[in-house]
């Protein structure tokens, strides 16, 4: 029961990295029909950027822990919105008229352009961080087996969940999310109305990115290693939750990267650690079988 | 307030419009009239820059607006309540007019949105609901009172009667009359209810093929015996 419970711990924790990714996979869907697959590279620039301003602040700067984290979060931030807006730019709209191939091709190439980019400029190796945040509860002293939930873990949950809020609040209520809802359900009306699709498309992509390097931020902090790679598994598993949540879905994304998150956690406790991986895959392609449409999604999303 | 000399436009290679030239005045309320797969669709569509034109000027108060991108155009006091109305099906009754208003001052937003829903009471009591769950005719004032909340000076209606019932469709003309007469809107109307359409309008023009082939006073057009023939035939009701 102990371990049951730490597995569904750290299987939110896990969940939550991979519900802000799959947010980003989600809104461009929903507004352009496309998969932008180099969207898990965003997440891998994150974590570097992160590590990168965190290392240079208290090192360099000699900031404190705190002011350190916090010039982490906005670099990191800034940093993959940039990204994202260029990549955009560059890789997708030229192609917005082009056959639904030519942009997964792009996407494919953006994400070794920027894998290789990290690896020639960081070095290939993984890259360790000490803990920077330590410490947490005890919640259950079993026999043998203590359940603990550590301030990392709340961190990441709480700063998901905030998020989380914040973005759907914001999708729900401002004159940027209406548009943004009014582009995904007919962007020719919306630019009758005059709105201007570019710049929403923009911000999709922008916000989308951000939000993974948030999850690349948090990956490093909670975990410490990182290496160019990871932006490829966890950019499939988070398109394996928003599948599972319903593409095109935001609160399905969000529940489909916190069951990925929990699946895995519970599998690797199991079953196999070395095949936690299969489960995900299993899932992804179990869903797109028997359910495309996901958990919440609706019936009426056409297929990938 | 609208010149369109020359105006060519179509989609890839087939070309839809061949020359149209047409005027609307200030204040006026212009019908065009024309079978299907003439153009007019087309026409009101290019005047938004969607398709762009190929050849040929839109001219609106005096600015040459032509080649401009949509959003521009749709800045600049014309609104569009298109074919197929095109109401945002998973948005609320309130949503869709907030999207109207999307590129007007917010601190009008409370008076046009009063106003939108004097002229339309039944949108009143539905503010709430998806705009996808409303019938044809409630739709079809969702998308008026869409295109009004962003205080048009001229306003383009795609076939505003189409797929209503007869009651609904004069309940929808006497509103037209009344947003041209006590809210001083220029409009350009497409219709195929030419009878209703023809009554209503200052002028009109009659669409073949891509290019206008007879125009006059709404009054000349309606005693015209050929398009009682084409157009009127039973419409008369
Ligand atoms: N998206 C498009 N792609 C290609 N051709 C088109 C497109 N839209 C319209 N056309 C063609 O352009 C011509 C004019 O069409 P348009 O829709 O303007 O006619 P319309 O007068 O509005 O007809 P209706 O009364 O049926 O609405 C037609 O021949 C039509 O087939
Ligand atoms: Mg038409």
């Amino acid at each position: 029961m102990e371990y049951f419970l730490q597995q569904m711990i750290n299987g939110l924790t896990l969940g939550s990295i991979y519900g802000l990714i799959a947010i980003g996979y989600t809104m461009v869907y929903s507004i352009l029909g496309m998969i932008n697959f180099a969207h898990g590279t965003i997440y891998m620039l994150g974590a570097f950027i992160s590590l990168i301003a965190y290392l240079a602040a208290t090192t360099i700067g000699g900031a404190p822990v705190v002011v350190a984290l916090m010039v982490a979060l906005f670099a990191t931030m800034a940093f993959t919105a940039l990204w994202g807006w260029t990549m955009e730019r560059v890789a997708y709209r030229p192609l917005r008229q082009a056959p639904r191939l030519a942009p997964l091709i792009s996407a494919i190439g953006v994400s070794i352009v920027l894998q290789n980019f990290v690896a020639q400029a960081q070095g290939a190796r993984v890259k360790p961080l000490p803990p920077v945040i330590q410490g947490g509860f005890t919640l259950m002293d079993g026999d043998g087996f203590s359940v603990n939930l550590s301030w990392m873990q709340i961190i990441v949950i709480v700063m998901t969940l905030a998020l989380m809020a914040g973005f759907s609040w914001m999708i729900a209520h401002t004159r940027l999310g209406r548009a943004q809802r009014a582009c995904e359900q007919d962007m020719k009306m919306a630019s009758l109305l005059g709105i201007d699709i570019d710049r929403v498309v923009s911000t999709t992509f922008v916000i989308g990115a951000a939000l993974a390097g948030v999850a690349g931020l948090m990956v490093t902090l909670y975990y410490g290693v990182i290496d160019f790679y990871i932006g490829f598994l966890a950019g499939i598993k988070a398109f394996t939750a928003a599948v599972l949540g319903g593409i095109g879905s935001l609160p399905g994304a969000m529940l489909g990267g916190l069951l990925i998150g929990l699946i895995e956690a519970l599998w690797s406790a199991y079953f196999s650690i070395e095949y936690k991986d299969v489960a995900t895959f299993g899932i992804l392609i179990m869903v797109l079988v028997f359910r495309p449409t996901g958990l919440l999604g609706r019936p009426d999303v056409e297929k990938i | 307030m609208l010149k369109l000399e020359g105006l060519r436009s179509g989609y890839g290679r087939i070309q839809a419009l061949h020359g149209i030239d047409l005027e609307v005045r200030e204040g006026e309320i212009v019908t065009l009239v024309g079978a299907n797969g003439a153009g007019k669709t087309t026409l009101l569509m290019t005047i938004c820059g969607d398709p762009r034109a190929s050849a040929g000027r839109v001219v609106l108060g005096g600015e040459d607006i032509t080649g401009l991108a949509t959003h521009h155009i749709m800045r600049k006091g014309i609104a569009h309540s298109p074919e197929g109305r095109r109401i945002f099906p998973r948005m609320t009754v309130l949503e869709n007019l907030q999207m109207g208003a999307a590129t007007a001052d917010p601190a009008h937003f409370d008076a046009d949105l009063k106003r939108a829903l004097d002229l339309f009471p039944r949108l009143n009591e539905r503010l709430d609901q998806r705009g996808g769950t409303l019938s044809g005719g409630e739709q079809q004032m969702l998308a008026i009172a869409r295109a009004l909340m962003s205080r048009p000076r001229l306003l383009l209606l795609d076939e505003p009667s189409l797929g209503l019932a007869p009651l609904v469709v004069r309940h929808i003309f006497e509103i037209i009359r009344t947003i041209n007469r006590d809210q001083g809107v220029t409009i350009l109307l497409v219709e195929q209810n030419a009878y209703h359409a023809l009554r209503l309008a200052h002028r009109g023009h009659v669409m073949v093929n891509g290019r206008i082939a007879l125009s006059g006073s709404g009054a000349e057009l309606l005693a015209n015996p050929e398009i009682r023939a084409h157009y009127l035939d039973g419409g008369a009701a």
